[in-house]
């Protein structure tokens, strides 16, 4: 079974991405599948019968198309067809702290070790690791920094209103609404 | 100026630890060439064509002598004793080896610097007023506020791989010394009636490829929204500038392509989500970082100098440079110099590691230890009292650094062009050296007066030549080198872009061609004008006519 990233550790991966399915009926059964936006948008209501299903987006899909779904969906996807490629980092922002999403948060795509810090600061808590490269390092993406000046998901409190104040206490831990 | 805490020195620690590491794994064959080429950009790591061009960030052009030393020790160890000094008040070393580079940033780091986002598709180094804090014009002090939108900028996770780079100026004066028009965003600090601090954003300006000025999308911003308010436009831009076409995708084009109303709408309705929120700037914070930017401490001196005057009528040559180097400073009895880089026979902007030395140890002495960067590559001593101007100046000259001719035609904004870089079409110093040349009588160029000429090697525009009196672009006309002539831009708050005056320009024609565009200011020009309002008032032709005429 392939692997991920989730919160910092290795697991096993359940879930099958489905980047193309020609229709619904081509999808794997009894298997935990996350599907296009497009797939979820016309076939909400028959995707919804299956136990477990999730959504990935787009770097140009937009995340308010979701409404509505926040609460059920346990998981959504946001694909980096190139790790260049920056918009899904406001993707997991917007998921995060304007729709509230607080289910699985996963990067998809061209996710790589060098980028797996800004990705956790943005939400995301689960690193689909490009497939030719090693889990094991990848996690020690998450080390390159301990702390940053700006307000993010992860840390909503940006440095200047800690500075000062309990300075050795919050460092390096992740603040209490850590999705 | 600003200095690092606790938090900064580690951040800047892990950045050259991580570094360091992505360098060892590109050698190693871990990470590809297109894997490490962001990374090392976002570095200032460029590979240029003789070897890698690093490009150290200065923020906001404010340079301590401890830092200019340790500059000049990097030239002369890493790189061929000298710099260049860039138009975003940055400096670049164009010899250093890429192995080197780690180490680099780690002796940058024992002085608080870094070369963190100097290149890449990401936030740059925050630009100002070179005379801010001194200027009488001021009406705010923009460098806490360069400041705070400085640490904001750095490693931003959620912009980090932005569509393409992102430009940001501040300015606080009734006069803009910033370029903050041609910005991707200009900042402007201003006061209420009350007194009370706002900021005027103006978002969609630049150059390169399609020159713009930037629109004014919030005329009165309540200063503790700043951060909310530039997430709010990074977020638009980074989720909807164009990434398909890397010409078309500046944020300049999706103003445009939206509307700027448009655009405006979706900016303030984004900034609903962090308005009031955390990232609202609380005034303890303001007050922190004004506290780095307090005035050193001057003498109490009644006036201006009563010895000057005496020894200005004495002395042409010391005239001139007070006429032309020296600005008024708001402090009685002091003034702020300009050390000209624009020496002829030297690329504008370039200053060797020994230079460095004798600058760093003149700042000591008359400048309160501090120096600043001006877009226009010069360099500034912003708090000199006036009775030590004719000292100064004494020195300056022996290092050749005294050349007065600080806004006139022979101070030229030049990129470093096709000698080095990679991208140019053309070369761009030995044009300028010409050009110097033909104007070294120092008599007819201080009758031309105030002109700016901009030389960019290509389309990007480092050399800003959109907004150049004169502006000379590098073109490449089936592999040979050629000169496209602008007339007409100007910088300040009245920018304006330079349009083109005809068919482009072999380069030994360009010392006539310059020189035909003056003679047609010197015999039109009505008293006190100056060359730009006389191209306002006239348009192209005559210019034209005269260039074309004799040229070919």
């Amino acid at each position: 079974m392939p692997r991920l990233i989730k919160d910092s550790a290795i697991v096993e991966d359940r879930w099958t991405v489905v980047r193309e399915p020609s229709s619904l009926a081509a999808l794997p059964l009894e298997t935990p599948v996350i599907v296009p936006l497009a797939l979820w948008k016309s076939d909400r209501n028959a995707l919804a019968t299956r136990s477990e299903v999730g959504v990935w987006l787009k770097p140009d899909d937009d995340p308010g198309a979701l409404a509505g779904d926040f609460a059920s969906l346990p998981l959504i996807a946001v694909d980096f067809p190139k790790f260049t490629d920056g918009r899904g980092y406001s993707t997991a922002k917007l998921l995060r702290d304007k729709y509230r999403f607080t289910g699985e948060l996963r990067a998809i795509g061209d996710v790589l070790r060098d980028q797996l810090y800004y990705m956790r600061q943005c939400g995301f808590d689960a690193f689909a690791v490009r497939a030719d490269r090693s889990l094991e390092d990848a996690l020690k993406g998450f080390a390159d920094f301990s702390d940053g000046y700006q307000a993010t998901v992860r840390q909503p409190i940006p440095l200047f209103r800690r500075r000062t104040t309990a300075a050795l206490v919050t460092e390096n831990t992740p603040a209490a609404n850590d999705p | 100026m600003y200095r690092y805490d606790h938090f900064d020195h580690r951040l800047v620690a892990e950045r050259v630890a991580q570094f360091r590491d992505q360098t060892r794994r590109f050698l190693a064959g871990e990470l590809t060439e297109d894997e490490f080429r962001p990374l090392r950009l976002q570095n200032g790591l460029y590979i240029q064509k003789h070897a890698p061009m690093l490009r150290i960030s200065i923020p906001y052009g404010v340079l301590s002598s401890t830092q200019l030393r340790k500059l000049a020790h990097i030239g002369r160890k890493y790189d061929r004793g000298y710099g260049h000094f860039t138009t975003r008040q940055n400096l670049q070393f164009n010899w250093p080896r890429l192995g080197d580079v780690p180490e680099i940033l780690a002796e940058l780091a024992t002085v608080e610097m870094h070369a963190i986002q100097t290149s890449g598709n990401c936030e740059r180094n925050i630009t100002t007023d070179h005379f801010a804090g001194i200027a009488a014009d001021e009406v705010v002090d923009p460098r806490p506020w360069a400041e705070l939108i400085r640490q904001w900028a750095a490693l931003n996770p959620e912009f980090a791989y932005l569509p393409r780079k992102f430009k940001i100026a501040v300015n606080g004066s009734t006069v803009d010394r910033a370029a903050t028009l041609v910005h991707d965003i200009g900042v402007h600090a201003v006061r209420n009636e009350t007194g009370e601090v706002g900021f005027r954003v103006l978002v969609g300006g630049g150059l390169g490829r399609t020159p713009m000025i930037g629109y004014v999308i919030r005329e009165w911003l309540p200063h503790d929204e700043i951060l909310n308010y530039l997430d709010a436009i990074l977020r638009v831009y980074n989720r909807f500038g164009r990434r398909d076409n890397i010409y078309k995708a500046r944020i300049k084009i999706l103003v445009k392509e939206r509307t700027p109303a448009e655009f405006t709408r979706a900016v303030e309705e984004e900034w609903q989500l962090g308005r009031g929120g955390p990232a609202t700037v609380p005034d303890e914070e303001i007050e922190r970082l004004a506290s780095f930017f307090t005035p050193p401490p001057y003498a109490k001196l009644k006036g201006d100098d009563t010895g000057l005057r005496a020894l200005i009528a004495d002395n042409r040559p010391f005239d001139n440079w007070v006429g032309r180097n020296v600005f008024p400073h708001k402090v009685p009895g002091y003034a702020a110099v300009t050390l000209s880089l624009k020496k002829t026979g030297v690329p504008p902007g370039d200053v060797t590691s020994d230079q460095m030395d004798a600058i760093a140890a003149l700042a000591d002495r008359y400048s309160f230890g501090e120096l600043r960067v001006s877009h226009e590559q010069n360099l500034v001593f912003a708090d000199v009292r006036q009775a030590e101007l004719f000292r100064l100046w004494t020195e300056l000259k022996g290092l050749g650094l005294a050349t007065p001719n600080i806004g006139l035609l022979t101070d030229i904004i030049c990129c470093p062009g096709g000698d080095f870089c990679s991208l140019a079409n053309a070369k761009s110093i030995p044009i300028a050296e010409a050009v110097q040349r033909r104007f070294d009588d120092l008599d007819y160029l201080y009758d031309i007066g105030e002109v700016s000429l901009n030389m960019s090697g290509c389309m990007n525009a480092c050399g800003h030549h959109h907004i150049g009196n004169i502006g000379v672009l590098g073109v490449d006309k089936n592999g040979e080198e050629w000169y496209q002539v602008s007339i007409g831009g100007a910088q300040g708050e009245n920018a304006s872009l330079g349009k083109v005056i005809g068919p482009s320009f072999a380069a030994s024609e360009m010392p006539d061609v310059v020189s035909r565009l003056i003679e047609v200011y010197v015999e039109h020009r009505h008293e006190d004008e100056r060359f730009i309002d006389t191209v306002r008032r006239l348009g192209l032709e005559p210019f034209k006519e005269r260039v074309y005429a004799t040229a070919h």
